[in-house]
């Protein structure tokens, strides 16, 4: 049995395939294609070819993709969305969408606020205003493809959005697409909103990404594996779940990138160094996981409450294109020639400079044809590496939080431009496969189970709530298809509701365990 | 008219009108304090010329620097400011902009009423607020004190409470003044600046979105908290409203002046100096502040019990902390700072916590194993080192055995013996 992990960058889309004991056995890297599928093929082709590797052996395929942020990002494909928020008379001092920019608004066609919602313990500010709901969804008739509904303390209660969300299919059909806040976010009306209304917007594009991913598989004859998709935790989700709930799995790709690079050094603790064609992310391990951003969530300038590893990118990559001024200063970057470096870059007989050339030119590494940049001086070879060397070193820098050296994992395709030593680094560890970490990432993906609820610890002693929560956390990891041996609580914390008496908390537990390769389990959508 | 203004980062020159009017209250000397050495980064002071009139308008443009500063001053409480943002950025489009109003430009006869939101942020979170609350509340008012207010004004600086006047002014097209009553956040109601001055917190406004409305008086302002504190439970766990009215001559006396400029100042600091060589040392002099130490998070005690969040953190040092221990205990707002066992910052100064790498403030609601810290210290109002002050706010009030000793003091006092 196999599993095959595939991850789709914005220049490359790489894939690998893992055994049993969790060696890799084959990987490659194939230019990511515009209609990403083609790519996608072409890579598991190879990657067949290669290991020749029965196909109907592979049990498990794994995918991370930037398809959804790069949709918000670049506001393609997003679906025309009716916004709907149970809270009236609260929350009509702040409109949906008050903070989004003007050209991602548009995704909404029309929005309004109706009275409902419920109060911290569960009793209604309103009642559904069911005519009001039904008014509003008959104004969006061949309107919108989409409804995102989200109601004040839903995550207390879910009656109402899940009754508005009957009235809508009544009046709108089984074809709309449905997002309900309590199922996306967490606590936090506004965040979970956005979140709602993005997960809404993206619809269609995961229906795509979803159906293409699964029939390119199917198409190289990987009919037995079961499919699923990162999330920007570094867990996993099942292919229905990815369908509905497409928003979860931005960001996964900076989360799979550290976890696998952190998986081929063996590092627990280390700086990794992702350095790509067109950028390099850094990011902090702590103890094998990524640590996490302080600040919310900021997804093409939308705020929501998703929790995302602390990264920085920096516009320096194999791609980045090296300029010489007229004063004799060399720079390098921020633009780069992307996934258009096998037909541009000097050693691929194109007609730019990239970073990737100077790196041949030195002889730091074999790639296309050395001849085609003999003609580089050597001083400005230099020069450029200079540039190269110092972006890397002060990024790292501004990653660090002491004085110390630390250890520094370099990988990603474009890691062959920087030098095998840099000041501040105690090493710099280059494992092999470096350049198929976010694929291997992908792979070794742990699937998780998340409770988060109220507790009021005058009814509920607080471990007995505690426990509960912890067993919730396990059931629904179990459900999700993770071995129950290996399942291990990741996050837990009970926070109390401040400036409030009585002793009511806020319990937010996360399990996560391997994901179970045995085929007696049960399909659990 | 030449007018003499302070640059609102350094405090003691807003705070240098009321230390004197205060010196026969104060139980130290503060001037001392505010002319030691160490403070001298804030004395610059910057004089110009401006028109007799000061007010400015505020526009959409403004909201998130003033947000972002008041977050720092909240000393680890108030809560997350990004709900109270998107409240004023609402009312600004569909009211217009919100006319700021010098201090000074009050009238002594004018009726300055402070508003606010009560409850529990995580409801702020998911409830928001209406759209008939501010107006609710004005009219409440009048009925009182039989005229319309004359402005508006801040209860705290920190979270929702330096947003919400800010809404309201724009949506009763009524001037706020750039001030508040404490400087900074803290968890009681009673912890005005006005109180020293025998300000009374009643009658008191208070509305739900739903529309209740709830006016009462009280003995003392103690009762007050309590009273209101019943209600916001009751109406679903937040509330706007408004107390501690007071006449304009009583305002320029017993409130803490600029605060919702020196706010803008320090988010837009923050915000600028992301990219600066030395972002840390922009930082602290900036603000300010003191590093009272560089840490990471290793254990977050919360006590569930009671109405507060309560609890401790503690710290490992890093970079030149290395080896060293910290922790701070809070209320909501941090209340006191520890450095290998020994205090080094109390209430009422400000200790903030902030993002060691971004300088952003970190909230008590947001403490999580792992994360880096820097800890400063930010001195308090003069008006609360007074005797008054410190009955209302001190170290005995939240129950921290020491006498309250500045913290430019005990940051000398380190200095000495290191």
């Amino acid at each position: 049995m196999y599993k095959l992990g595939i991850d789709v960058g914005g220049t490359n889309t790489d894939a690998v395939l893992i055994d049993q004991t969790g060696r890799v056995y084959a990987e490659v890297k194939y230019p990511t294609s515009k209609d990403v599928y083609s790519g996608i093929m072409g890579a598991v082709q190879i990657l067949l070819d290669r290991s020749g590797v029965d196909p109907a052996l592979i049990s498990r395929a794994m995918l991370g993709t930037t398809q959804c942020t790069n949709a918000i990002v670049e506001r393609r494909g997003l679906a025309p969305v009716g916004v709907l928020r149970l809270g009236s008379p609260a929350t009509l001092g702040i409109q949906p969408m008050t903070d989004w920019a003007e050209d991602l608004k548009a995704t909404c066609a029309d929005w309004a606020v109706i009275g409902g919602g419920y109060e911290y313990d569960g009793r209604e500010i309103a009642p559904l205003d069911e005519k009001a709901a039904a008014d509003f969804f008959r104004s969006l008739r061949g309107r919108v493809k989409a409804v995102a509904i989200t109601g004040v303390f839903s995550n207390i209660r879910s009656d109402q959005e899940l009754h508005a969300a009957e009235i809508c299919r009544e009046i709108l059909g089984d074809s709309i697409h449905i997002s309900l806040s309590h199922q996306i976010g967490s606590m936090g009306l506004i965040e979970r909103e956005n979140a709602t209304i993005l997960n809404a917007a993206l619809f269609e594009v995961s229906h795509r990404f979803t159906e293409g991913f699964a029939r390119s598989l199917a198409d190289e004859g990987i009919t037995n594996a079961r499919i699923y998709l990162s999330q920007n935790d570094g867990t996993l989700m099942t292919m229905e779940q990815a369908r509905r709930h497409p928003i979860l799995t931005i960001a996964c790709g900076p989360t799979n990138s550290i976890r696998g690079a952190c998986c081929l050094s063996g590092q627990t603790d280390a700086i990794v160094m992702d350095v790509g064609g067109t950028t390099t992310d850094l990011g902090v391990v702590r103890a094998g996981f990524p640590r996490e951003s302080s600040a919310a969530a900021v997804i093409g300038g939308v705020r929501t409450n998703f929790r995302m590893p602390d990264v920085l990118s920096i516009g320096l990559g194999g791609g980045s294109i090296v300029r010489k001024k007229a004063d004799g200063a060399v720079t390098v970057g921020p633009d780069s020639v992307g996934y258009a470096i096998t037909e541009e870059a000097l050693v691929f007989g194109g007609h730019t400079i990239t970073a990737t050339d100077i790196a041949v030119r030195l002889g730091m590494a074999e790639v296309g044809n050395p001849a085609l940049v003999s003609g580089l001086e050597e001083s400005f070879a230099r020069q450029a590496m200079a540039v190269i060397t110092a972006m890397a070193e002060e990024s790292l820098d501004a990653m660090k939080l002491s004085g110390s050296d630390v250890r520094v994992v370099l990988v990603g395709g474009g890691s062959i431009i920087l030098p095998p030593v840099l000041a501040g680094a105690s090493e710099v560890i280059k494992p092999t496969h470096f350049g198929v970490a976010n694929a291997i990432g992908s792979a070794i993906s742990k699937i998780s189970g998340t409770s988060d609820s109220l507790a009021d610890y005058q009814q509920i002693p607080r471990e007995e709530a505690m426990a509960q929560a912890r067993e919730k956390a396990i059931r629904l990891a179990v459900q999700a298809g993770a071995i129950p041996s290996t399942v291990e609580i990741v996050e837990s914390e009970d926070i109390p509701l401040a400036y409030h008496p009585g002793n009511t908390c806020r319990i937010k537990v996360k399990a996560a365990g391997d994901l179970d390769e045995s085929d007696s389990l049960p399909i659990h959508p | 008219m030449l007018h003499t203004t302070y640059s609102i980062l350094y405090p003691q020159a807003f705070y240098g009108r009321l230390v004197l009017a205060l010196s026969d209250q104060n139980q130290y000397n503060t001037d001392r304090y505010l002319l030691s050495k160490d403070y001298a980064p804030l004395m610059r002071r910057t004089t110009t010329h401006e028109s007799e009139n000061n007010m400015r308008q505020i526009g959409l443009s403004d909201i998130s620097d003033i947000a972002l500063g008041a977050s720092l001053l909240g000393a680890g409480g108030g809560g997350d400011p990004y709900i109270g943002t998107l409240m004023v950025l609402t009312a600004i489009r569909e009211h217009g902009d919100i006319t700021l109003l010098d201090p000074e430009e009050i009238a002594n006869d004018a009726l300055v009423l402070p508003i606010g939101m009560m409850g529990a942020p995580t409801v702020l979170a998911e409830k928001g607020i209406g759209n008939t609350e501010v107006e609710t509340l004005c009219r409440m008012a009048e009925k009182t004190y039989g005229r319309k207010p004359d402005a508006l004004m801040c209860t705290e600086a920190g979270g929702v409470n330096s947003m919400m006047p800010l809404c309201a002014g724009a949506r009763l097209g009524i001037p706020v003044v750039d001030a508040d009553g404490m400087g900074r956040a803290f968890p009681e109601l009673q912890m005005e600046t006005m109180t020293i001055g025998g300000v009374k917190a009643s009658p008191v406004a208070l509305v739900d979105e739903k529309g209740n409305q709830v006016t009462f008086e009280t003995v003392d302002n103690r009762w007050t908290e309590e009273l209101a504190r019943a209600c916001t439970i009751r109406c679903g766990g937040n509330v706007c409203v408004t107390m501690y009215a007071m006449d304009g001559a009583t305002f320029k006396k017993y409130s803490v002046f600029h605060t919702i400029s020196r706010c803008q100042e320090l988010g837009r600091l923050i915000r600028t100096i992301q990219s600066a060589a030395d972002k840390d040392a922009a930082f602290l002099s900036g603000c300010g502040g003191f590093e009272l130490f560089l840490g990471k998070i290793t254990d977050v005690e919360r006590d569930t019990n009671g109405a507060f969040n309560l609890g401790q953190v503690t710290l490992d040092g890093i970079g030149s902390w290395t080896g060293r221990q910290a922790s701070v205990t809070f209320q909501n707002e941090n209340l006191s700072a520890t450095v290998d066992g020994e205090l080094c910052a109390t209430v009422p100064d400000l200790i903030c916590l902030t993002d060691a790498e971004t300088c952003y403030p970190v909230t008590t609601d947001a403490l999580r194993y792992g994360k880096r810290v820097r800890m400063i210290g930010i001195p308090c109002h003069p008006l609360w080192r007074t005797t008054k002050g410190l009955e209302l706010v001190g170290p005995g009030y939240f129950g921290i055995q020491t006498d309250y000793i500045p913290l430019e003091e005990r940051v000398a006092r380190r200095k000495a013996d290191v």
